[in-house]
């Protein structure tokens, strides 16, 4: 059946059953790179996506549940954050990107959509967050990598950015 | 003990650290020089033989120049997100005077790159960067002999910037490479025998150049192989016990009810021997048809019965024996030795647990097919997917794509293997992604290890004996499709694949007069899980038995923990990653446990050194103990490594911090857990991996020696880190954990059990 859903700011209509997750049609029928599967269990945060500005595990979270709010996935949000500080125009991608790359933070970077998700989450609810709010909001993403502390890093510039309204 | 020096020489342990017997006498070496390559530079390094390679030999096989004056480098080493693709691209822009805008390389494929066996070992710069920089040596003499006849001056007065060649003195005189060869071949062998560059002279080699896959994997834009789409591909998805059982004994298909997965449209269940599998159009039909269908399994209830049984019974079992080295007089030594600790540690089975499942996409034609995966070999993927195909080698083309690293052999070629299998039985191509539960549960797991190590010293703490008997088994052979569908008869990993104690990963940091080594080797086939080498093989097990076993000593001695490895110090490669994490970490001497605490939360700090057969690596860890909760937290991690000559010290510097955060979730929460029957750690609730909350802050130390070969930077400080925890706890409680992972609940029994200040 077809599901009308708001995805980075633009209407998409669906086929698909109520019961699946969001995570394959986004992957499957829009074609987004973002959010990519991890677990399937909403334990690893490789599927996150914003709905409503607020961060969730796509993969668990089924279509019927997301008509009619508005999805952001990683490739959306340079232009969700320009709607959230009103800039005239969206940027090319959002502070906390740009310092991931400054601080040559990632490594296979597969699981950096869900910590750049749930980043840029916690940036729009406190612009200045302690190294104990990092920890704590970032708490459910994992990496197996072991870049934790240099993401900390570019939380901590993105945060600095922003505050500087740099970007 | 049986077969002492019998199924192997000293030779059989050593597969990383290239080394030659020299009268009587072990050198080690590292015959990786560019020399070493010169009569035969493109000489493949890989098991995996077989036609439709390019010519390893030819110069062409490696390098392009371009008309637009750029250069295409090919090469045969797979990006695993440690880095390797920029680093490789700084090696050859250097040799060939080019800049970093003006060099990239092309996709790795089977039949275009060249075969350079496994991306693995840390190897990656040691093996592949030499050839890659002999290689663009060539290719710059080859450019400057035609810019010779094309400028009508003698080499000698021609230099180069940016690849433009003019003549000294003349710089109106000039020609690019792109206007020399623009596009067409070199058409000569590669000889690897022109001069390389003094690396005094190098200005990219050494520098911080940013990573060339980083912004694309930021932005999203980066094609990892879970984006890839074939098209008609239909979605697969394994169907298997969750948790594998013994290996040989795995998951025998007794009964299969397709009914049960009638009510889910386009359904269609694949089943060759005991492999079995759903495919459907869509994706989360295939997900779910694969949790529906109902199969009976006969799943023997053979493995033991506990974590603490499993080393009983390796220990029970009846071992190939080799005494690696027996050096002096043991047993004279400790009889007469002033302090003497030993002591019995144990090491689980751990998984690879790459964040993303495997992938793969396999399109079986007929006669040919095509096959995306993430293994880091090409062409080892290949061989294998022609085991199950039944195609010729040179019908079956593989493409690498980026995933999420296993750091070590996991599921990818099962997964390629299980597509192509899928692929081949539906007649379309076929999108397989593994799900947490297949990676986790049938993973080849780092075999668990169980040792006995005794060290002894004199009354000034100098090191007179050291005696170690690790038990474990081989890495196995036969992945779980080919051995599911009847393609290949399982079996054990002979020789070097055990990778058990040697003197290289068992002692080689320090001046040991006696010296006894044995590896108690298990036969693994029945009882055990699959296993292959992941991220440091084996290499967090010896250090946990060896490096607390000597920190105990030097406690007996009354000494300094990092004075006394000082003393004991074998060269000054180790040294000098000794003192670097002990200057880093501000290290003040005093005896470990000698502060008085009295509080719920101790504090404690620890040093070790570790390696992994080619580099040097040393670690100093400092932690938290909750006495009452038993929770472990590593406040901060020092690190360091010298892999002899850095080519990029950011790329190495993050290594570093990820081997502190790795060894940290390795060494305080991984474990492999069972039942008699499977595997029962399917998801990171059940093998909890270390979260962003519990990360270490992290210093890293890069001990650069630029006028060594490199000799890699991926795994060395992770054996180091895991022992410098360990030996932490010592000093925040007084208490000696002889069991990783250091689990709240081990802990607590621990503190609750142990007497203080246990010394042997």
């Amino acid at each position: 059946m077809a599901i009308r859903l708001t995805v980075n700011q633009r209407i998409e209509e669906v086929e698909a059953a109520p019961d699946t997750p969001l995570l394959y049609v986004l992957m499957n029928e829009l074609s987004l790179q973002g959010p990519r599967f991890g677990c399937g269990l909403a334990q690893c945060g490789a599927c996150s996506v914003l709905v409503d500005g607020v961060e969730t595990r796509s993969c668990v979270t089924p279509l019927s549940r997301v008509e009619g709010k508005s999805i952001t996935t990683l490739e959306g949000l340079p232009a969700w954050y320009a709607q959230q500080r009103k800039l005239a125009a969206a940027p090319a991608l959002h502070p906390i990107q740009q310092a991931v790359i400054d601080e040559q933070a990632l490594q296979c970077g597969y699981c950096y959509n869900g910590q750049m998700i749930k980043a840029a989450e916690l940036l729009s609810k406190n612009s200045t967050p302690t190294d104990a709010e990092i920890r704590t909001a970032m708490n459910g993403h994992i990496c197996r990598c072991g870049t934790y502390p240099r993401l900390m890093k570019a939380i901590k510039r993105a945060a600095l950015a922003m505050a500087g309204g740099a970007r | 003990m049986t077969d002492i020096f019998g199924s192997g020489d000293l030779t059989s342990g050593l597969p990383r650290r290239d080394f030659f017997k020299a009268g009587g006498m072990l050198v080690v070496g590292f015959a990786v020089a560019p020399s070493a390559f010169a009569q035969n530079p493109g000489q493949r390094t890989g098991a995996y033989d077989g036609p439709a390679q390019p010519d390893a030999d030819r110069l062409d096989t490696w390098i392009a120049i371009h008309a637009d004056n750029t250069a295409t480098i090919i090469h045969g080493h797979h990006e695993l997100g440690q880095g390797i693709s920029t680093s490789l691209l700084m090696i050859a822009a250097e040799e060939l005077d080019l800049d970093m805008s003006q060099v990239r390389r092309m996709p790795l494929e089977t039949g275009k790159s060249p075969n350079q066996g496994l991306t693995a070992a840390s190897a990656g710069i040691a093996r592949g960067g030499v050839r890659v920089r002999l290689a663009a040596a060539d290719a710059r003499q080859a450019l400057l002999g035609l810019a010779s006849t094309h400028l009508g001056a003698p080499v000698e007065r021609l230099t180069v910037s940016r690849g433009v060649v003019s003549v000294a003195g003349d710089p109106a005189k000039k020609v690019t490479y792109g206007e020399l060869l623009g596009d067409k071949h070199f058409n000569v062998p590669f000889t690897g025998r022109a001069p390389i560059k003094d690396y005094r002279k190098h200005t990219i080699v050494g520098t911080r150049v940013p990573r060339r896959d980083v912004p694309d994997k930021a932005s999203g834009k980066y094609v990892y192989l879970q984006h890839v789409k074939v098209p008609g591909m239909l979605h697969g998805r394994v169907v298997r016990p969750r948790g594998q059982g013994s290996f040989l004994h795995g998951a025998k298909v007794m009964s299969v009810d397709a009914s049960s997965i009638a009510n889910i449209p386009g359904v269609r269940i694949v089943r060759r021997g005991d492999f079995l599998g759903v495919v459907a159009p869509n994706e989360w039909d295939a997900v779910k048809a694969a949790e529906q269908l109902k199969v009976t399994w006969d799943m023997p209830a053979i493995l033991p019965a506990s974590q603490e049984a499993l080393h009983d019974r390796m220990r029970a079992a009846r071992t190939a024996d080799r005494l690696v080295l027996d050096r002096g007089d043991c047993t004279a030594a400790f009889a007469k030795a002033v302090h003497v600790a030993s002591g019995r540690y144990d090491a689980p089975y751990q998984l690879h647990g790459p964040f993303a499942p495997n992938c793969a996409i396999a399109d079986v034609k007929r006669d040919s097919a095509l096959v995306y995966s993430s293994r880091q070999t090409i062409y080892g993927t290949r061989q294998v997917v022609c085991g199950v195909t039944g195609l010729p080698l040179d019908k079956v083309v593989v493409r690498f794509f980026e995933t999420s690293p296993s750091y070590g052999r996991g599921c990818q070629e099962d997964c390629a293997m299980a597509a192509a299998v899928m692929s081949q039985e539906v007649d379309a191509p076929v999108r397989l992604q593994l799900m947490r539960w297949d990676e986790h549960g049938w993973d080849h797991y780092q075999q668990a290890h169980t040792a006995d190590v005794k060290v002894a010293c004199d009354a000034s703490g100098k090191i007179v004996a050291y005696e170690y008997h690790g038990w474990q088994h081989n890495f196995t052979a036969g992945d779980t499709t080919e051995i599911l569908v009847g393609a290949k008869k399982p079996g054990e990993g002979e020789g070097i694949r055990a990778q058990g104690p040697t003197l290289f990963n068992t002692g080689d940091q320090y001046t040991i007069p006696n010296w006894r080594i044995v590896n108690h080797r298990v036969p693994g086939m029945s009882g055990y899980f699959k296993a292959a080498p992941l991220r440091s093989p084996m290499d967090i097990a010896l250090p946990f038995a060896g490096e607390q076993t000597l920190d105990r000593v030097a406690y007996m001695a009354n000494m300094d923990p990092y004075q006394f490895r000082r003393q004991n110090i074998s060269g000054e490669r180790w040294l000098g990653v000794l003192d670097a994490v002990a200057k880093a970490s501000h290290w003040t001497p005093r005896r470990a446990a000698s502060v008085k605490q009295t509080g719920r939360v101790r504090t404690g700090r620890g040093i070790a050194l570790g390696t992994h057969l080619s580099s040097y690596g040393a670690a100093v860890a400092e932690i938290e103990v909750d006495t009452e909760t038993g929770v472990i937290v590593a406040k901060k991690m020092y690190g360091s490594i010298d892999p002899g000559q850095v080519i990029n010290p950011g790329i190495v510097e993050r290594q570093i911090e990820s081997q502190m955060c790795v060894a940290c979730s390795r060494l305080l929460k991984e474990e492999v857990t069972f039942s008699t029957s499977n595997v029962t750690s399917l998801d990171w609730s059940t093998y909890p991996p270390l979260r962003f909350g519990e990360a270490p802050e992290v210093t890293a130390v890069v001990v650069d020696r630029p006028n060594v070969p490199s000799s890699g930077a991926g795994e060395e400080a992770l054996a180091a880190g895991a022992a410098a925890l360990a030996n932490a706890f010592f000093d925040a409680t007084s208490v000696r954990m002889y069991t990783f992972p250091l689990t709240p609940k081990r802990v607590l029994a621990a503190l609750h059990s142990a007497p203080k200040n246990t010394t042997a």
